[in-house]
């Protein structure tokens, strides 16, 4: 899941202060999951916006709705109307939510409710901890399981570095070192000779540092749409061993 | 030779190796770089310049080793992964061999968390691993991480840190091995106050036959104070200070000077556990104590190659 936490009531207060009839669009999967923008959380919001705005003297509409979906035109056209006639939509979804709201309704403002963070795991109940960074080339078959690019400061390959103290890191002293986690899942395994390897410079042009990337199935296209369109796919990677 | 660097001759030679380390200034300054550098030059075999060390931004690296190779000081230079990628780091290697910088020692780097620029955003796109390979390909094979061809000679003297009490310490014999097979000429290891721990893991080194691969410099840290003593024992990762030495530091009249009797011990101690070649003073902030240290310890005058 991705996960995000809400950005503080005097952040969205400041956010929100050019316009006065607002709708709160609540996201139904990722960020309800989280706590962060699901239904729930949209009526918190408004009720805490309205009483703030009470308060303060401001005269503000502050609308509420959630939808399954914001990171899908099919769902967001569920909430079209709203959107449309609101001066501006405080999106409680992720980035992606915020980025598709901008990109179905050209005239809308859409403005983010929450700071999204990673694609992770609820360890234990009201905490969540990252385990992916989506490097498009995914190295956990030589860890154990483990990401070492997620999940290590220094996103290391060969690693343990020397701050690995405990089983602790260094930089974090109070989460574990990722390559302490795949030291003990591969001494688990019986496979630590895989570590004995060497393991080159990554190809890092499959994650961001290649640019925003456009990933393509061509199975997948309706024919018509796919012979006139210039889209091309970013994801395709270099041939295997030869590292750049 | 590989590089025919002082240190590579002195070491190639059989001879025990001397190294210290100069930090760079926070500013533009050289008199403290020259300081530094005139007072160790003669009592070591070559001088590390630390790159931004514990991710706080100083005079960069390559700028230091000139500063030292002007007074004669042969310079190692230390390079992070922090801060550069591929093509910055093997660009600055081709640079620094231009100048006559030929020592270089590769670190993954500590993270900018710990350093007085946190909200940097971090590179790290090879590790230490990973750089060592780079650079003996580009001496070995004049070859760049592309696979194109570099012009001219590239003689590097390629150099690693390994921290043998850090964790899992079961693995990090194996992982020594991962510079060694990568291509580090020589290691410099985390400070050693464990003599026996340190030992121990030197049996490993010689078993493998690791220290007929690559030179083991081992690190020493002179303290000078109780404080300084406990605080390497209680917080920093991979140093494994015995309760006996900040009993010493604690119950001693003069700290500086039982600091010094400790560090002298440990050089005469660390001298005799076989396949060790040599020693690696990091006296930071205390840098005109190596001097007193190199001639206490009889490792001058050093040898001439």
């Amino acid at each position: 899941m991705i996960t995000g936490k809400q950005k503080s009531l005097s952040d969205i207060r400041e956010i929100l202060a050019p316009y006065h009839k607002v709708l709160v669009l609540g996201c139904g999967t990722c960020t309800t999951i989280c706590f962060a923008g699901g239904e729930r959380e949209v009526a918190i919001l408004a009720s805490a916006l309205r009483l703030s705005d009470k308060k303060n003297g401001i005269e503000r509409q502050i609308d509420e709705f959630t939808i399954q979906r914001q990171c899908e035109w099919e769902f967001l056209d569920e909430a079209a109307d709203k959107i449309k006639s609101a001066e501006a939509t405080l999106s409680l979804a992720c980035g992606v939510g915020v980025q598709g709201i901008a990109e179905r309704f050209p005239k809308a403002v859409s403005l983010p409710g929450v700071d999204t963070y990673f694609k992770g795991i609820p360890q234990e109940m009201g905490v969540w901890s990252s385990r992916c960074l989506g490097c498009g080339d995914c190295v956990l078959a030589l860890t154990g399981g483990v990401c070492p690019i997620t999940r290590c400061a220094k996103s290391m390959l060969n690693g343990p570095c020397g701050g690995s103290s405990k089983g602790r890191c260094e930089v974090l002293p109070d989460r574990p070192c990722g390559w302490q986690l795949i030291y003990d899942r591969l001494a688990n395994l019986g496979k630590l000779d895989t570590l004995e390897e060497i393991r080159p410079p990554k190809d890092w042009s499959t994650s961001h540092s290649g640019g925003p990337h456009t990933l393509v199935r061509p199975d997948l296209r309706l024919p018509a749409v796919a012979a006139a369109s210039k889209i091309t796919d970013t994801t395709i990677k270099e041939e295997k061993g030869k590292g750049h | 030779m590989k590089s025919g660097t002082n240190l590579e001759k002195v070491l190639a030679a059989g001879n025990f190796a001397v190294t210290a380390e100069v930090g760079p200034p926070k500013g533009t300054g050289i008199a403290g770089v020259q300081k530094k550098g005139a007072a160790l030059r003669t009592c070591c075999d070559a001088l590390n310049v630390t790159d931004n060390q514990t991710a706080i931004v100083r005079m960069s690296s390559i700028a230091g080793c000139i500063l030292l190779k002007q007074l004669g000081a042969e310079p190692v230079m230390q390079m992070v992964c922090r801060d550069r990628n591929r093509i910055a780091l093997q660009s600055d290697v081709l640079g620094a061999v231009a100048l006559g910088i030929n020592n270089i020692l590769c670190l993954t780097g500590d993270h900018q968390k710990l350093g007085n620029h946190p909200t940097a955003k971090s590179v790290f796109d090879l590790d230490s691993i990973q750089l060592i390979d780079v650079l003996r390909r580009m001496r070995d094979e004049k070859k760049f991480i592309n696979g194109e061809d570099i012009s001219g000679e590239v003689p590097l003297y390629i150099g690693a840190a390994e921290s043998p009490f850090a964790d899992p310490y079961e693995f990090r014999i194996i992982r020594l091995g991962k510079k060694v097979k990568a291509g580090a000429d020589f290691i410099q290891t985390q400070g050693i106050f464990d003599v026996k721990k340190f030992a121990a893991w030197m049996e490993q080194v010689v078993a493998r036959g690791l220290d007929k691969k690559t030179h083991i410099l081992a690190g020493v840290i002179p303290v000078r104070s109780a404080g300084m003593m406990r605080y390497m024992k209680d917080h920093v990762p991979g140093i494994d200070v015995p309760g006996e030495l900040v009993a010493r530091m604690e119950k001693a009249k003069d700290a500086k000077e039982e600091g010094l009797q400790i560090t002298l011990e440990l050089i005469e101690q660390v001298r005799k556990v076989p396949g060790v070649h040599g020693v690696h003073i990091m006296a930071v902030g205390w840098e005109d104590i190596v001097p007193v240290l190199t001639q206490k310890a009889g490792l001058l005058p050093r040898p001439t190659v």
